[in-house]
């Protein structure tokens, strides 16, 4: 049977680290990790409570492989509802897989993506929008993603979700009395009662959907491109941020050739860096692709940092720039700013609300730098720890939601009877419980689980 | 066996709203069939309010007529008063509700019955069953006589081991001062049946002389009156009005200084009574912020000066409640003739049924009415329709008729009693149904009466007529999409007054009736090629027009539902052993035995995380059988 099975994964990233996790779940988990383990207490882990911590070696055939930590946690009181073993052992790739291999010969299964979390949901451990939590959890790559992707755990968008359901079935309640007693004396329902119920749960909902972006970029980090001409300093602005000398650094003009890629935290937030060739008319044939991909660049750049030389005026190649970056997410940075000024910053103000001088040389203007980039991007003051979508689904769902309210809206406006706004009112209910995972078909589940990664 | 007094294909037990559906069908579809009642003098008896319909409740009279059963015929025969509730509030909503003469609609259904082919009516009380292979054999009346049969139908409504209370006086008995109906309830246990208790109650009947009318509010019937068989000729008329009086302070002080005199506030009734028409001590104590509760002052009939108090159920001792009457002006002096009172009587849980209404525990054996848990006449109908044709059909080797959610109130009305039980005396409700755009009281015909006349309940002549009546629809849709009105001042100072946008190009009717705020009526005046057509089809056209947009997403939703329902799962699924099932899903699963995904996703304490585990399982278990296949 499908779920009777017993699962083995490695819990931990699939890298170096000091301490791995492996963790074993399901009904043989307790047996299976006895059969490898060597308690220094000589107290197999059958005996004990649950909850509690062994020390011992953890062994394969003749081969003693580690010393572990073997935690044993009870189900239903555990991550996945079922039995679990987590070991901890010295977290060598090697070593771990071994480990890892020694469980498996015992019987067990190796995990699918994501089987963890999905035994979890199907065991009511968590609603679905905590389970996304989880998958997001695992692929929050910064301070500010992990904090949101607690929020969802916590089930603060389920709370708030909840919180407009609630409010919709109370006037939904109060329709349904009043059509099913008309001689009850039931108070009248008034539109402004439904009006102002729609209008404020869409306000709510458009509010997530509205954050939807920022909510992606902190959870997946933001697409940023540096752009500017030749040897004005965007690769000493890459390798000031990033911290490390990652771009070539000379005074010859055209030096980076290709996009170079470098991941960076800006006060927890996670800019997917791309420096670029400087942008010139030029015949070098290298530096010229180099020059078209920095442009390509720009149709899907959720950022861009224009670099700009505060120590020489601007030329004809920064104009056509100035005027091809219009409209877009962009920074103007003007660099060198510990040198004389020569720069028109007149024009430069008229054409760009977020500005920056900054010496990248010196370590100067950093802080300006991160507060005019979380002022571009809409996130100055957002509370990344409150409810947020996660993901597409979740989405694809409040966007649905919200249509369905606007729907309900004009059926209220047009003037048509109760019953045709009440059905209204009801799909719209049924969209939200299907945003928290109250009615979900076996599709949604599907495509949930399948964003899980092994393990937690 | 050679001892049976007679043999029958089908027995009905109890003569009641169910009974009397579930003979009718059984024997009008060809089935030999007899109907036994404890008296003959009770049949039809409406033994709580004198009407027939309101919310919902009208929804399925019109249903069982369209469906080729006789409830609503033998109202439109025997109305006094009727008006449609909730006009105002959209047409899925709208409901009929007659008074009705409570004597002559008894001899009315008498005479139907005994003038049915096919079917015979026996007063005696069946006290046994016999079954035998798990199938239903026969029935045991409780002088000894046994008669074979090959289906039988409970429709004992409050009568099985009723017990009256009044105060501290509790006696076992049925309604109306009849005898209750024992014996059967241990028999059926015997075979696996789960029985309970449920309890239910109702007002006091007062003397007409006795009421001060001049102190209460008239409540008129309506001006057009609208019948609820669609094969009526012409409407019943009004011939009384009712009346509304009001409990005030005084009356609420009576009935709470006395609560712990009442049955149920004491603790010496434990059976569960209905939410959903509660005692007048219920509605005091529970909404006690009401200043003030109605009561409706209702006519028995024409030939006796009865009235009957709506909204003042009550089970508190006589000398309380002649008190509290009188603190209500208009019944300063009132002569009460039957006291209120309320009954405990068992009855099954729903839950063993099948949607055929079919017991799981014993072959042929069916349930109807208030039996199945239900409250009100109109939803004890419905089940004893498709009881009785169920049964039928069995006999004559013929497929099930069951009707899912999307195709009516009857439909929604057993998955919820089949799917999800019921913990107090079930009522119809309008919200109850996902679907009520789609099934209203007035498309009734459109939906189910193709099925009553494939099955033989609709005959030849009603079924032309409906026929003719979707034709004219057809027709009259198709013209006004095509006739075009100009723009003049009469039409832009109609549409002005109405509060809808003026015109200034040629406009197809179609369009202008699309406006929420225009009538089909209102258009006559620039309409002068109309055709004369019946008022139930101006209806169709009407609503049919400015409902599109609603209707066609509403079938949508039918649809989606659909492709769950259409999701079988295989009979005698091991719910018990399939893992990532919670344990409460496990049991209701279990209990309920689900006939395909749909239902089960419906069944409450069964959580989506269930289904999609079920529906794992169900896949894995697949590739297994395909594997060992191959």
């Amino acid at each position: 049977m499908a779920d009777s099975k017993t699962i083995a994964a490695i819990s931990t990233p699939n890298a170096v680290g000091g301490i791995s996790v492996l963790r074993i779940s399901g009904p043989e988990a307790i047996a299976a990790a006895d059969r490898v383990f060597r308690p220094v207490s000589g107290k197999p882990l059958a005996s004990h409570k649950g909850y509690t911590a062994a020390y011992g070696t953890i062994f394969d055939g003749e081969d003693t492989l580690d010393d572990v930590v073997a935690t044993v946690f009870l189900g239903p009181k555990s991550y996945t509802g079922e039995d679990v073993v987590e070991i901890s052992c010295h977290g060598g790739l090697y070593v771990t897989r071994r480990i890892l291999m020694a469980i498996i010969k015992q019987g067990v299964s190796l995990a699918g993506p994501g089987e963890f979390t999905k035994r979890a949901f199907l065991n009511g451990k968590m609603s679905l929008t905590q389970a996304e939590g989880v998958a997001d959890l695992i692929m929050a790559s910064g301070q500010q993603g992990l904090r949101s992707a607690r929020g969802a755990m916590q089930g603060e968008l389920y709370r708030k979700i909840r919180s407009c359901t609630d409010r919709l079935l109370t006037v939904s309640g109060h329709i349904a009395a009043y059509m099913d007693y008309p001689e009850e004396e039931i108070d009248p329902v008034e539109s402004n009662e439904i009006r102002d119920a729609l209008a404020d749960v869409k306000a709510q909902l458009d509010g997530l959907l509205a954050n939807f972006d920022q909510g992606k970029m902190i959870r997946e980090g933001v697409e940023t491109v540096i752009l500017g001409k030749p040897n004005v300093g965007k690769s000493t602005l890459m390798n000031l941020l990033a911290g490390t000398k990652k771009s070539i650094v000379t005074d010859i003009p055209g030096t980076t050739r290709d996009v170079v890629e470098e991941t960076v935290t800006l006060d927890g937030l996670v800019l997917r860096l791309a420096d670029t060739a400087g942008i010139r008319e030029t015949e070098d044939f290298v530096e010229k692709a180099g020059v078209e991909l920095a442009l390509q660049r720009l149709d899907t750049a959720q950022l861009v940092l224009a670099v700009f030389d505060s120590s020489s005026p601007l030329s004809q190649e920064d104009k056509d720039l100035i005027k091809r970056l219009e409209g877009l997410p962009c920074v103007a940075v003007c660099n060198k700013s510990d040198l004389e000024q020569q720069l028109d910053m007149e024009f430069l103000r008229a054409h760009f609300p977020h500005i920056v001088e900054i010496s990248a040389r010196e370590n100067q203007g950093l802080s300006e730098l991160t507060r005019e980039v979380m002022d571009v991007l809409s996130l100055t003051g957002t509370d990344v720890s409150g409810p947020m979508l996660a993901n597409l689904r979740q989405f694809e769902c409040a966007q649905r939601a919200s249509n369905l309210l606007g729907e309900a809206q004009a059926t209220l406006v047009g003037g048509y009877t109760l019953d045709a706004v009440d059905v209204s009112l009801e799909s719209v209910i049924s969209a939200l419980l299907e945003l928290t995972g109250e009615r979900v078909t076996d599709a949604v589940v599907d495509q949930v689980f399948s964003h899980f990664c092994v393990g937690k | 066996m050679s001892d049976y007094l007679a043999s029958y294909d089908v027995a009905v037990i109890g003569a009641g709203h169910a009974g009397i559906e579930a003979a009718m069908a059984a024997a009008r579809l060809g089935a030999k069939t007899v109907l036994f009642t404890l008296t003959l003098d009770g049949i039809a008896n409406l033994p709580c309010n004198p009407s027939i319909g309101g919310t919902a409740k009208g929804h399925l009279v019109r249903e069982i007529d369209a469906l080729g059963g006789v409830m609503g015929i033998a109202a439109d025969a025997n109305t006094l008063q009727s008006r449609m509730l909730n006009l105002g509030k959209g047409p899925a909503v709208h409901s009929l509700r007659a008074q009705i003469d409570r004597q002559a609609y008894h001899v009315y259904m008498k005479k139907l019955l005994e003038g049915q082919q096919g079917l015979d009516v026996r007063q005696a009380e069946i006290t046994g069953i016999e079954v035998e292979d798990g199938k239903i054999a026969g029935v045991i009346t409780r002088l000894g006589a046994r008669y074979q049969v090959k289906a039988a139908i409970i429709a004992s409504g409050t009568y099985l081991n009723g017990e009256i209370h009044v105060g501290e006086v509790s006696y076992p008995g049925g309604p109306d001062g009849v005898a209750p109906a024992v014996g059967l309830t241990a028999d059926l246990e015997r075979h696996g049946i789960h029985l309970r208790r449920f309890k239910t109650g109702t007002p006091s009947r007062v003397h007409r002389r006795s009421i001060d009318f001049s102190k209460l509010e008239e409540q008129k019937g309506d001006e057009k009156v609208t019948a609820f068989s669609f094969a009526a000729e012409r409407p019943p008329e009004n011939v009384v009005s009712c009346h509304i009086a009001y409990t005030n302070e005084e009356t609420h002080r009576i009935i709470l200084d006395n609560l712990d005199k009442s049955p149920i506030y004491s603790g010496r009734i434990h059976a569960i009574g209905p939410r959903y028409c509660p005692s007048i001590e219920d509605k005091i104590v529970r909404f006690s912020d009401k200043p003030r509760h109605q009561c409706f002052v209702e006519p028995m009939g024409l030939d006796t000066d009865e009235m009957y108090l709506q909204g003042l159920s009550s089970s508190l001792p006589e000398d309380v409640q002649l008190k509290f009457l009188r603190s209500m002006k208009g019944f300063e002096e009132i002569q009460v003739m039957r006291n209120a009172y309320a009954i405990e009587y068992d009855c099954c849980d729903p839950l063993d049924l099948r949607a055929t209404l079919e017991f799981r525990q014993v072959e042929g054996l069916y349930g109807a009415g208030q039996f199945n848990g239900t409250s009100g006449y109109e939803e004890a109908a419905a089940q004893g329709l498709i009881a009785g044709i169920n049964a039928a059909r069995k006999i004559q080797g013929k497929t099930a008729f069951t009707l899912d959610r999307s195709t009516s109130y009857i439909g929604t009305l057993i998955d919820d009693l089949v799917t999800k039980g019921c913990s107090d005396p079930y009522r119809m409700m309008t919200s109850r149904s996902e679907f009520r755009l789609i099934l209203r009281q007035d498309n009734a015909d459109e939906r189910l009466t193709p099925l009553g006349y494939s099955m033989g309940l609709i005959d030849e002549d009603c079924y032309q007529k409906f026929l003719l009546k979707m034709g004219q629809v057809a027709a009259e849709k198709e013209r006004v999409s095509k006739v075009s009105v100009s723009p003049s001042p009469e039409l832009n100072e109609l549409l002005v007054s109405r509060g809808t946008s003026e015109v200034s190009t040629g406009t197809r009717l179609l369009e202008l009736l699309k406006r929420p705020q225009l009538s089909y009526e209102d258009l006559a005046p620039f309409d002068p090629e109309r055709p004369a057509l019946p008022d139930a089809v101006q209806e169709q056209v009407e609503i049919q027009i400015k409902y599109e947009g609603y209707i066609k997403k509403q079938f949508a939703e039918v649809e989606e539902m659909r492709k769950l329902e259409k999701q079988k799962l295989p009979s005698n699924l091991p719910f018990e052993q399939i893992d990532g099932l919670r344990l409460e899903a496990r049991e209701k699963l279990s209990r309920v035995q689900p006939e395909n995904v749909g239902q089960a996703s419906r069944i409450s304490g069964v959580n989506p995380a269930d289904i999609s585990a079920l529906l794992i399982w169900l896949a894995a278990h697949k590739e297994e059988r395909n594997n060992t296949n191959d």
